[in-house]
């Protein structure tokens, strides 16, 4: 199905959402929330930021969340995407965006795609791999499904789903074993080398082949090829982020970078592929519950007085609520109204009947969106909003971290209204007199508050076609990578070392047995994004709808056929889908999208098990059973 | 690379010819059986693009048409897009999309059978046959014309046979024809004995044909018995800028039309940095009223297998691919016999004679397209693109087979390669040897061999012509008719003539034949063989032919035309304009007949 902007703002009166004025309706919004915070303090309050929208949206979002309200509730999808990325490489370097640039992917040896399915998924980030490999790169794909990336890969790794941190250690071993490690590195840029040797030691290739499933012939030539390599870049996407122990696999990951060196420098590096056009600069600009802006630590007790005195409001010591943390809240009645702005939750989470469940338990839902989203249906108020990409001036930061401007170019349609004067018009009903004279005065106090951002003048932006953060200077501009301080020789200049994490291999939670024998896996498709709500108004010839995706030998055991309705059932959820056979799956594994949930609502199956560290659900790994339809009498 | 297939089955013909060709396919994600360990490692298909055109013929060869599932399994087997692949295959006309019956029948209209009454042979082709299309086509020059009419069935099968009807009379029998080339003579059925088509055959003081006619082109042996293979020693010990100097010191021209400097050529690839070179052996001779390239082949196939190594040894290419016509089947089976057999007696492969050489020849079958005889078509071609021709520069030298420096020459220039190395520069140059493709109204039609020099007068009494000369046309449909029989058969002679010596076609028109009927067939011919790929050649051609059937309907002898008929104009333009901007010889030389035939004959006066 298709949507239609949003126009005029909308107000909830006897159960139904009717057209109301602005003055109406922020003033309802206003009240809401005020009521609100009078009743239960601030943290009853929480926020969700778009990561589609600016840079300067998501500024004045979390500015609004901390300063207004006064809670560090913030957060975005982020949270059931790349959190866990986030995570990983900022326990290991402090920061936590991918350590290179798209360029480099095109001047390495060895790319390595683990759990990516870019091809399809990041067809944009895969023309630069393509780049690589007419280069002369070879590209290895680790996945379940041999996918299009798998399809132009050297060598595909067909691995059981959720068993990246096994393959990851028989990796590590057979490049120690091999005396492939790089010594010089590991001496002299990390800590806990010894303990994590232990603890990979008992990954032999057999071991390994046994639980991944993946020849150990492969596993060897993966890790020699990697490990050999003068450069090699280690992408990843949602196949290592979307599992309970999501940050554990991305440390899995990054220890491999460390083992061999290849971080820091042009060509080697850790690329997480972010999925929305700005989810690294949501969380770069603090729409996060544990960062401030320019990422950085909200416990810090100067960073906070830094940005107390300038908001001239306290800022809650402690971290807030992650997207996750906020739902449950939501159940517990510890959180009792939200704002949620461009976010659709009631169809991007996984168990989306519990979503569905705890959002009407609110007491007050605000949305701003452009459309009239499933979650839209269910707000107080509903406000519309400006498309952040043609209707807004401002920056985004794209997956390289690098910061590019967008500009205005068309008028939001009717009474829709850009999101920095909503946000202002309700702050200013809640006693905060806040004006912005356009995006640039946003970024001007971002910049004044954020070192890594603080090279960046709109005018350089403009000049440059894009900086990459971090730009400290208005003079200079700091390597295309990141982490080079690591191969300094002086130790002080190379300051804190990157630590190994020694992991545990933690099978999926949603177990297999005879009642769900099946593992479901769930991802993306090259012509659809996401919920749909942005690409399902545009056709396109390769769409056909949602189905449930089972190999040949599966089929045949089941004995359906291409086209036919079947029902899949987990242990939370139950959708009927057609069958379409897929010989890149092989028996057992059944695969999904959640681009259609209007006619099939995927995440009904999927378990909301979640990483404990980045609050990341288990989206790549339910337990279902398929099951001919029965027709009636 | 991710493809997207139909998932439509080959039968299992269509799978074993394939496998034939290709090999049992590795994994499932070839075409193979599921196995366990392909769902959980698959290492990267590359792209055997080249093998495309094989793999077409292998199917064609064997089940007659290729169905949507044996392109299918030819495109998993080679990681080719099936689109991509399907182009490919409706590019030429030897392949068929659609099912047919295995047997085809190839009936010649061309320039030399229409001026051989091959129009009575096409009607009753089709009075018993009805219209063609499926059983049988009327086809471009099957360079038989000194048989003409002529015809060629072919039918696929295991081995796949043909058979050869010329001349095409009335005897036209629809028999099973015998397998090709399995023969001790590698013979096709029907065809005449090669020496027919040398009416010098057997005399003294040849150069280029001394071998045809009277050694067995089957035997090794007898090739070197009669002096083979003392070229390649003497290239060996001249060494490769020794051999170049020879032949640049010959001033040999290439014999395909466009009359390039070989040595030029070949100094040129040589010295080319970016390695490997290739040698590509241009035998797609297609020109209506060319089968010289044939008769050398079929006469002597070890020549043009030695002149190669030589070719190779010079410029340094390790891999020679010979172009052959799809239509030539007996020129086909002897040099995949001789090549079979010197490759098995060390003349090709690694050490060649001891000498540290190594080079092997691989042969390639065309499939009916006029056009892949262009020097930048052929690589396409091989490559298994499309035939269309590339722009130029880069020229092949630097670019040409698979991006590498490429040394292109046609069989013809490259067995003069034997004489100049056997006898020295100076000596061929005094008496440089050409072969004619003498058609038509003429007594004793044949391929001759003369020096440079001799005038078309000399050559027609030679051959003796039939009924009332009215002219001839010098170098074939891209040439131009002439009246004058005095000049020189030199390359400059021809040109200040305002004619080509082109392939060396000369087909004698009597007054019996219907000139505007002739134009029409070239006009027709262009047409068809456009590749389509630039504007002017495209459309130009397509124009052309119109506007002549329009001047053809409305001659009456009662109303002279004058030189500003409106058609007559459009035709110069368009003329022009595809001489000027076409990419490629083809539509450069599309207009250059007719030019000739209303200017020097007045046929639409």
């Amino acid at each position: 199905m298709s949507y239609d902007r949003l126009t005029h703002p909308l107000v909830r009166e006897n159960g139904v959402l009717r057209r109301a004025t602005w003055e109406e309706a922020l003033e309802r919004a206003a009240e809401g929330f005020r009521r609100n915070l009078a009743a239960h303090g601030p943290d009853c309050f929480a926020m969700l930021s778009c990561a589609r929208s600016t840079n300067e949206m998501n500024y004045v979002g979390q500015k609004f969340t901390r300063v207004v309200i006064g809670t560090n509730n913030v957060d975005s999808c982020n949270r059931t995407c790349h959190a866990p990325s986030v995570a990983g490489l900022s326990a290991v370097f402090g920061s936590g965006g991918g350590t290179s640039s798209y360029q480099e992917v095109e001047d390495t040896d060895v790319i390595v795609m683990w759990g990516s399915a870019a091809r399809n998924a990041h067809p944009i980030f895969f023309q630069h791999v393509l780049k690589g490999i007419h280069n002369g790169a070879r590209m290895f794909a680790v996945d379940p499904r041999r996918t299009g990336t798998a399809q132009w890969a050297d060598l595909w790794l067909g691995l059981n789903v959720g068993t990246d941190i096994p393959l990851a250690h028989a990796v590590a071993r057979e490049i120690i074993h091999a005396g492939l490690h790089n010594e010089a590195f590991i001496e002299r840029a990390t800590i806990g080398f010894e303990e994590f040797k232990e603890s990979v030691e008992p990954w032999t290739l057999t071991v390994a082949e046994q639980v991944t499933g993946v020849p150990a012939h492969a596993i060897r030539e993966l890790a020699h090829a990697y490990a050999r390599a003068d450069r090699a870049q280690l992408c990843w996407t949602l196949g290592i982020t979307e599992h309970h122990n999501a940050t554990d696999n991305v440390r899995a990951l990054i220890n491999l970078s460390l083992l061999t060196g290849h971080v820091g420098r042009y060509g080697s590096g850790l690329s997480p592929l972010r999925g929305q056009n700005n989810v690294q600069g949501g969380g770069d600009m603090g729409a996060i519950p544990n960062r401030l802006p320019g990422f950085q630590d909200i416990l810090d007790p100067g960073i906070r007085a830094r940005f107390e005195s300038a908001w001239g409001r306290e800022i809650q010591p402690r971290y807030g609520l992650n997207l996750t943390q906020m739902l449950e809240a939501m159940a517990d009645g510890e959180v009792t109204t939200c704002y949620l702005i461009g976010e659709n939750p009631v169809q991007s989470e996984a168990d989306s009947l519990a979503c569905i469940k705890r959002l009407s338990m609110l007491d007050h839902l605000v949305v701003q969106d452009i459309f009239l989203t499933k979650t839209a249906q269910m707000a107080d108020v509903v406000l519309p909003a400006s498309a952040a990409w043609c209707e807004a001036d401002g920056t985004f930061t794209n997956s390289e971290r690098r910061v590019q401007r967008v500009r205005k170019a068309l008028d939001p349609p009717g009474e829709a209204r850009d999101d920095i004067w909503i946000m202002c018009e309700l702050a200013r009903r809640l006693g905060h007199d806040w004006h912005y004279d356009g995006a640039e005065e946003v970024w001007n106090e971002l910049r004044a508050m954020s070192p890594q951002h603080h090279g960046m003048t709109y005018e350089r932006l403009a000049d440059l076609q894009g900086i990459q953060w971090p730009c400290p200077s208005e003079d200079s501009l700091e390597p295309p990578y990141l982490h080079g301080r690591l191969w300094e020789s002086d130790p002080v200049r190379r300051g804190v070392p990157a630590p190994f994490a020694v992991l545990r291999h933690s099978p999926p939670v949603d177990l297999l047995d005879e009642e769900y024998p099946l593992r479901l896996t769930t991802g993306r498709r090259l012509d659809s994004y996401n919920t749909g709500v942005q690409s399902s108004g545009f056709a396109s010839p390769l769409r056909r709808g949602e189905t449930v995706e089972l190999c040949p030998e599966d089929a045949d055991r089941l004995g359906v056929v291409a086209g036919e309705e079947v029902r899949i059932t987990s242990r939370r959820g139950s959708v009927v889908a057609p069958v379409f056979i897929d010989p890149a799956l092989r028996p057992g594994l059944v695969f999904m999208t959640m681009h259609f949930p209007d006619e099939v609502d995927t995440n009904s199956l999927t378990i909301e098990a979640t990483c404990p560290i980045a609050g990341t659900a288990e989206f790549k790994a339910a337990a279902v059973r398929v099951e001919k339809l029965v027709k009636a009498g | 690379m991710d493809l997207r297939f139909r998932d439509a089955e080959p039968s299992d013909e269509e799978r074993a010819a394939v496998d034939a060709l290709l090999g049992p396919p590795a994994s499932a994600w070839d075409g193979g059986g599921r196995t366990e360990a392909d769902l959980r490692v698959a290492a990267r298909a590359e792209s055997q693009r080249d093998m495309l055109l094989p793999a077409l013929h292998a199917v064609n060869d064997r089940v007659g048409w290729i169905s949507e599932g044996a392109l299918d399994y030819i495109c998993r087997r080679l990681t080719v897009p099936p689109a991509e692949a399907y182009g490919v295959a409706t590019f030429y006309s030897l392949f068929s999309m659609e099912p047919r019956p295995k047997r085809v029948l190839h009936v010649c209209t061309d320039l030399a059978c229409q001026a051989k009454g091959g129009e009575d042979v096409r009607r009753r082709v089709e009075e018993r046959l009805g219209p063609p299309g499926t059983s049988w086509h009327e086809s471009p020059c099957l360079g038989l014309c000194e048989r003409a009419p002529a015809a060629l069935a072919l039918e696929a099968g295991t081995p796949p046979k043909a058979q050869v009807y010329a001349p095409a009379n009335a005897s036209l029998t629809l028999d099973s024809p015998t397998p090709n080339g399995t023969t001790p003579s590698l013979d096709v059925a029907g065809d005449a004995p090669v020496a027919a088509a040398v009416p010098q055959a057997g005399q003294d003081g040849l150069t280029l044909l001394r071998r045809v006619g009277t050694t067995d082109p089957a035997s090794l042996d007898d090739y070197r018995a009669a002096g083979g293979y003392s070229a390649l020693r003497r290239a060996f010990e001249l060494g490769p800028a020794g051999v170049i100097r020879e032949v640049l010191e010959s001033g040999l021209v290439g014999r395909g039309g466009a009359a390039f400097p070989t040595g030029r050529k070949w100094d040129a690839t040589a010295r080319q940095p970016d390695h490997p070179h290739y040698l590509v052996c241009n035998a797609d001779e297609s020109e209506p009223g060319t089968f010289k390239d044939r008769v050398i082949m079929e006469g002597d196939p070890y020549a043009l297998v030695e002149a190669m190594t030589i070719a190779a040894y010079a410029t340094g290419c390790a891999k020679g691919y010979l172009y052959i016509r799809g239509e030539y089947p007996r020129a086909t089976a002897r040099l995949q016999h001789a090549i079979a057999t010197a490759r098995a007696r060390g003349l090709l492969g690694d050490d060649i004679l001891g000498k540290g050489l190594s080079f092997d020849i691989e042969l390639r079958r065309g499939a009916g397209a006029y056009i892949c005889g262009e020097e930048t078509a052929i690589f396409n071609s091989i490559e298994g693109q499309r035939g269309e021709p590339r722009s130029k520069p880069p020229f092949p030298v630097e670019k040409g087979l698979f991006g590498k420096p490429t040394v292109v020459n046609n069989v013809e220039t490259l067995v003069n390669v034997l004489p100049i190395l056997e006898r020295g520069a100076r000596a061929y140059t005094a008496a440089e040897p050409k072969l004619f493709c003498v058609s038509g109204a003429v007594e004793r039609p044949g391929v001759y061999e003369l020096t440079f020099g001799t005038t078309l007068r000399e050559l027609l009494d030679m051959t003796g012509t039939t009924g009332t000369t009215k002219a001839v046309l010098l170098g074939g449909a891209a040439g131009a008719f002439v009246t004058d029989l005095d000049i020189p058969l030199t390359f400059e002679g021809t040109r200040n003539a305002g004619a080509t010596l082109g392939s060396g076609v000369v087909l004698v028109i009597d007054d019996t034949v219907d000139m505007k009927r002739l134009l029409l067939r070239i006009a027709e011919f262009f047409r068809d063989e456009s590749c389509g790929q630039c504007v002017p050649c495209r459309v130009g051609t397509v124009r052309q032919e119109e506007a002549l059937h329009r001047l053809s309907r409305r001659v009456s002898p009662s109303l002279p035309r004058r030189d500003d008929d409106p058609d007559l104009v459009l035709l110069r333009e368009v003329g022009q304009t595809m001489r000027d901007a076409s990419i490629c010889g083809l539509g450069q030389t599309a207009w250059n007949a007719v030019e000739s035939a209303i200017d020097r004959l007045g046929v639409f006066k």
